[in-house]
């Protein structure tokens, strides 16, 4: 393979972080006029080290991969004007919430595209599962390494690092894999002007897909319960006492 | 939180893809590499200089210029959405930006022969090299057609002097656009422009002092003692004062989105504050004085950004007069210095301090109150155009 890299990065459209989420009454689903949508941002770590390996290798093609609704386009547009090369939407008005059935259309459209390296965000905000890339290496018969916050890949082998409790471990790995990324592992660029106006210029293919049926079903949201107001339960040192008695007798904390 | 906007009019449904895209990532730029440092590059009065690679790299000097001088070759209303975003940080890195792209890049592009814009161009947006813009003089600030700095032919080039006030980035600046009169003083079409290398014999330039506002930005004072420029420093298209004129247009253009940006950092400061500051055992937002002051500014500023988005798209279509965007400076700098002061009453004790935006955003836009062309002279620009009668002559 040559210091040709071809990298494959799953990205997700996700809730912004910092958005204030209203449920839909109809669907039982988030309300998706109340938010922002952004790049999941582990993802963008991903679409980041994957241009970088790209970069360093002198040449190859990061393609980026978003499986979701017609949406989903702006989000491969902004990985696209990230710097990469070209984008495919696994469409689908109904993308399942269940990692293994994404997974499944995932890893069906990788099959056959002659990746050294497929790189995902160590898990997307929204669900927080920490699973679909793991599944993805599992259902193509790849190693996987989940999490990883250091990676060098050099002459057909990869090596990354993942950070434990008290340390590092380093896992070497052959190529093709799948690595899934996590903080740490770099810092996403900006895109630059002249990448967001190429962006439009850079093939964006569009497949319709049909999730298969999933085996998790979502009977429904709930914002978190309001938070109960606050109360000063004396002041100075005369408070400490009934602090104590508050927070092992209500918040049973202590 | 981090910086979300106001749009109360959902004017983002207005605005392309690409169009949001630019914003958003202009925006997160600004709140991740501006909004930490600008409180006390104010205070110790400092433009910080290390931030032009990164604008340059980014694209955000002269995006609006074409592609193959190295430009990113935006619209014109993603070329507004980046000065107001900019302006949201401060005025200052707004202020650099539109000298550097609006009125040295753009004349260059505009008046400049094929050698001046491939020798500069590419570098002015890189921010490898920075520029500056002199039009305005000690004694010739708002009448810049009586400008008394002269360029005169020699066998081999141009002799040119004269001093210039006011000049942002002059200190930093490694280009020069110079405006000098090469006919008898006071004749309008006598005056021209030079590009003029500031390591030339005879060209100083000094920080002015004393600023009280705009104090992330360098403001210079030049001096042209006999400086001595090749027949190629003249750009051949600039002819008349309507050759600045023009340049000015450009920037006030930015300059209408960018007081709206300054002007959403407060209101949504005021916001914040008014949400979070207990007094009388509530928040001060539960009073209708406070209410009408935010109402206020959010009916302004809504206003202010149907009115910069149109201007864009005529600007685009490419049939916007320089009377609209007269009109446009003058109400969205203006909308922006009642919504920066009335923020800092908001905020109280607070609101005189660095730490918060109001106070410096209330100073700097004073400066772009008065700089490319004062709200007076819009007014009386718009006199002109309604009345036919010119309040100048
Ligand atoms: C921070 C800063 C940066 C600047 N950067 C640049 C730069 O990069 N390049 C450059 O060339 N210039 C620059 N300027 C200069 C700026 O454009 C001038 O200050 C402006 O044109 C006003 O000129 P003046 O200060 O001489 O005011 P004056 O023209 O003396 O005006 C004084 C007052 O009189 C009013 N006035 C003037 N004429 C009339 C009239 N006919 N009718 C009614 N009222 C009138 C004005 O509105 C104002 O209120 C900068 C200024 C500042 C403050």
């Amino acid at each position: 393979m040559g210091d040709q890299l071809k990298i494959a990065v799953l990205v997700k459209r996700v809730p912004d972080s910092e958005a204030r989420i209203k449920i839909d009454s109809g669907s039982g689903g988030i309300d998706p006029a109340s938010v922002k949508f952004v790049v999941n941002p582990y993802d963008e770590y991903a679409v980041e080290e994957a241009l970088a390996l790209k970069e360093k290798a002198g040449e190859g093609e990061v393609v980026v991969i978003s499986l979701g609704a017609d949406s989903s386009q702006e989000t491969l547009r902004s990985a696209l004007a990230m710097g990469a090369d070209r984008g495919v939407l696994l469409k689908t008005e109904n993308a399942p919430t269940d990692p293994f059935a994404a997974a499944q259309i995932l890893a069906a459209e990788l099959e056959d595209g002659g990746f050294d390296l497929i790189l995902s965000g160590k898990l997307a905000i929204d669900d927080y599962h920490h699973a679909t890339g793991i599944i993805v290496a599992e259902l193509l018969g790849l190693p996987g390494v989940s999490a990883a916050s250091g990676l060098t890949v050099e002459s057909g082998k990869g090596s990354a690092e993942r950070e434990i409790e008290g340390g590092v471990e380093v896992v070497d790995f052959q190529l093709p894999a799948v690595v899934t990324c996590d903080k740490g592992l770099n810092e996403p660029r900006y895109p630059a002007l002249k990448g967001i106006m190429m962006a439009k210029k850079k093939p964006l293919e569009v497949k319709d897909v049909t999730p298969a049926d999933s085996g998790v079903e979502v009977v429904g949201l709930d914002l978190p319960p309001a938070r109960p107001e606050g109360r000063i339960v004396g002041e100075g040192v005369d408070g400490v006492a009934p602090l104590i008695a508050a927070l092992q007798q209500e918040a049973k904390v202590l | 939180m981090p910086f979300e906007g106001v749009d109360f009019y959902d004017m983002d449904s207005l605005l392309s893809e690409e169009e949001r895209a630019v914003r958003d990532m202009v925006r997160e730029w600004v709140e991740d590499n501006v909004i930490p440092i600008i409180g006390e590059c104010y205070v110790e009065g400092r433009f910080p200089r290390e931030l032009v690679p990164k604008m340059g790299e980014l694209g955000f000097m002269g995006a609006n210029l074409p592609e193959e001088y190295g430009c990113a070759g935006l619209n014109n209303v993603a070329y507004g959405l980046i000065n107001q975003e900019l302006e949201r940080g401060d005025s200052g890195i707004r202020s650099f930006a539109s000298v550097q792209g609006s009125l040295v890049m753009y004349p260059i592009f505009e008046f400049g022969t094929e050698e001046h814009r491939k020798e500069w161009l590419p570098k002015l947006a890189s921010g490898e090299k920075i520029g500056c813009f002199g039009l305005t003089e000690p004694d010739f600030g708002s009448n810049p057609g009586g400008m008394i700095t002269t360029a005169r032919k020699t066998d081999d080039g141009w002799l040119i002097n004269g001093a210039k006030m006011w000049i942002t980035s002059g200190s930093m600046a490694d280009v020069a656009i110079i405006w000098a009169q090469t006919g008898e003083i006071g004749d309008a079409k006598g005056i021209r422009g030079f590009v003029v290398p500031t390591d030339a014999r005879g060209f100083t330039a000094k920080d002015q002092k004393g600023k009280l506002s705009l104090r992330a930005s360098d403001t210079s004072e030049l001096v042209l003692e006999d400086v001595h420029v090749s027949e190629e420093a003249l750009m051949p298209k600039s002819g008349g004062l309507k050759s600045p004129l023009k340049c000015l247009t450009q920037a006030r253009y930015g300059i209408a989105w960018g007081g709206l940006g300054a002007a959403m950092a407060c209101y949504d400061e005021a916001v914040s504050y008014s949400k979070n500051r207990v007094m009388f055992d509530k928040p001060i937002g539960g009073f209708q004085l406070q209410q009408a002051r935010l109402a206020d500014m959010l009916t302004e500023i809504t206003k202010g950004q149907l009115l910069a988005l149109q201007l864009g798209r005529l600007k685009d279509a490419g049939t916007m007069t320089p009377q609209q965007v007269s009109l446009a400076k003058r109400n969205n700098v203006n909308l922006a210095a009642e919504a920066a002061r009335e923020t800092r009453r908001l905020l109280g004790a607070n609101g005189i301090l660095a730490e918060y935006q109001a106070m410096r955003h209330m100073a700097n836009i004073e400066s772009v109150y008065t700089y490319e062309g004062t709200h007076d002279i819009h007014t009386l620009i718009l006199g002109q155009e309604i009345t036919g009668i010119s309040a100048f002559s």
